[in-house]
Order: structure tokens, then sequence, then C-alpha cells
């Protein structure tokens, strides 16, 4: 069978990956004073893998994205693991987080919450839960 | 609105701003009626996803526009998300009918039996004769 020419898909999504990939880490960065956060934001990311996936085939996106997802999951749930037992160090109960306004040479002053780290964690994790199950069934024939 | 009169703001420019809002609104949600009268009217898979495709696209973002005007002109609030989301639209909702389109046509979705030509019939027919005699 003749393969079929798809360039208008493919060259679309060269412009709205970076759309997408931008809003999911808006998305993430806002979830503490919109809604949003690491759930949503890990699951617009996975959708735009998706997308490539869609567009180009499960071993173009591999060589694109070298990632293997069940190590993304498991450092996302050492983030979790470690922001949440980090607070033992300090004498206060499992899960306390802390927050400061920190001043950075470039960025200026910035409210910075460890709970965005945990955040973090669930972001990967969603990220790399998501994409395995959808690899491992895009693979299996 | 009322509470923008009462402050003074816009207190010219409100009513243009009051109707255009509406008028956006207005319009899209028109658009976005006649796309499913269309898609309800219309004969073949085709014809329907030109209806859709087109007349929604435009009805939403005609909507999606006068929701930024209202956010920006009463609330004073700029959001781009809304800006992001017509461009967004405008670029994805076409690719899609396309799609679509493409699809129904491969895999052999007859065209409505008044239409009168198919180019791209010929030109397959045109393609397959060629990869035969290579």
């Amino acid at each position: 069978m003749r393969k079929t020419n798809n360039i208008i898909l493919e060259t679309a999504i060269k412009v709205l990956l970076f759309f997408i990939v931008l809003y999911s880490v808006y998305i993430f960065t806002a979830g503490h004073y919109y809604p949003g956060g690491g759930f949503i934001g890990g699951l617009m990311t996975a959708g735009a893998i998706v997308l490539l996936l869609i567009t180009y085939d499960i071993k173009t996106v591999e060589e694109l994205l070298p990632v293997n997802y069940r190590i993304l999951t498991a450092i996302g749930l050492l983030f979790a693991i470690s922001t949440s037992a980090g607070s033992l160090l300090f004498d206060v109960p499992f899960l306390t987080h802390a927050f400061g306004d920190v001043q950075l040479p470039i960025l200026g002053e910035l409210s910075l919450h460890t709970a965005t780290l945990f955040d973090l964690g669930v972001y990967f994790v969603v990220v790399g839960v998501t994409m395995t199950i959808i690899q491992t069934i895009g693979e299996d024939e | 609105m009322l509470s923008i009169w009462k402050r003074g703001l816009l207190s010219n420019v409100s009513v243009i701003i009051d109707f255009l809002i509406g008028f956006f609104i207005l319009v899209g949600s028109l658009f976005c009626l006649i796309a499913t009268i269309g898609v309800i009217r219309l004969p073949d898979v085709y014809t329907r996803n030109h209806a859709a495709s087109k007349a929604a696209t435009l009805g939403v973002m005609s909507i999606l526009l006068g929701t930024f005007l209202y956010f920006y002109a009463l609330e004073g609030h700029f959001n781009s998300r809304l800006i992001l989301g017509i461009i967004f639209l405008f670029m994805t909702s076409p690719i899609s009918g396309h799609l679509i389109n493409r699809a129904a046509y491969n895999s052999g979705v007859k065209l409505w039996d008044k239409s009168v030509r198919d180019d791209l019939k010929e030109y397959n027919k045109k393609i397959m004769k060629k990869s035969s005699v290579d």
C-alpha cells in the first residue's frame, strides 16, 4: 500500500507542540495560585507526546525523546518521598512544607515553596505512567 | 456593568464595548447554530465536514473573542489564555477537518451522487498505473 503523505499534520505539529508544552508548563507553575498543578500539567505534557506519536511512529519519537518512562516514574516518586521525608530532618512532622522569599540574582525576589518540588514529583509520575500505558499498548502486536 | 458606570470608568466607551461583546457572542452562537444545521442537512461526509469545520471554527473563535473583550473591558483582566485558545483553534480545527475528510476518502466513503468532479480519483488511478508499470 502507498504511504500516505502526511505533510499538513507534520508541519502543524511542529508549531502546535510548542504551544501545548508551554501551556502545560504554565499550568504546572501556576498551580499554587490558580487552577492547575502537577496532575493536569503532566497529563497535558503526555498529551503533547501522544500527538507526536500520532504524527510519527514510535521509533522516531523514541529517538526524539530518549526517555525511559518507567525510570521517570521512579524519579517522580523519589521527588515526592524525599520532599515529604525531608521535613523529618528539621524535627517537624512528615509532609510539613516550608516556604520563603528568596532573592535570586537574575529573577529577583521569588516566593519559593517546597510543595512545588512535591508537585514536580507528581508531574513526573503522571507523565511516566501515562506514557508507559500508551507505549506498552502501542507496541503490543 | 453598573459598577463600572458608578466608578465612572469607560463611561463613553462602555456602550460601544457592550455592543461589540454582544455582537461577537451572538454572531458566534449563530455561526455554531448554522454549522449544526449544515451537519444535519447536507448530503454526504465531505459537505458536512465542510460546514462543521468552517462555520463552527469561526463561531467558537468569535465567542472566545467576545469573552476576551468582556473580561478585558469590564473586569480589566487581560486573559492571554483566551487569545492562545483563539490561535490554537484557528490552527487545529481545519487540520482535523482535513484529516477526517482524508480518512473518509481513503476508506472509500462515496461522494454525493450529484457531485461532478473527483480529481483525486483520477490522480490515484494515474499513480496506480505508473507504479504497476514500474
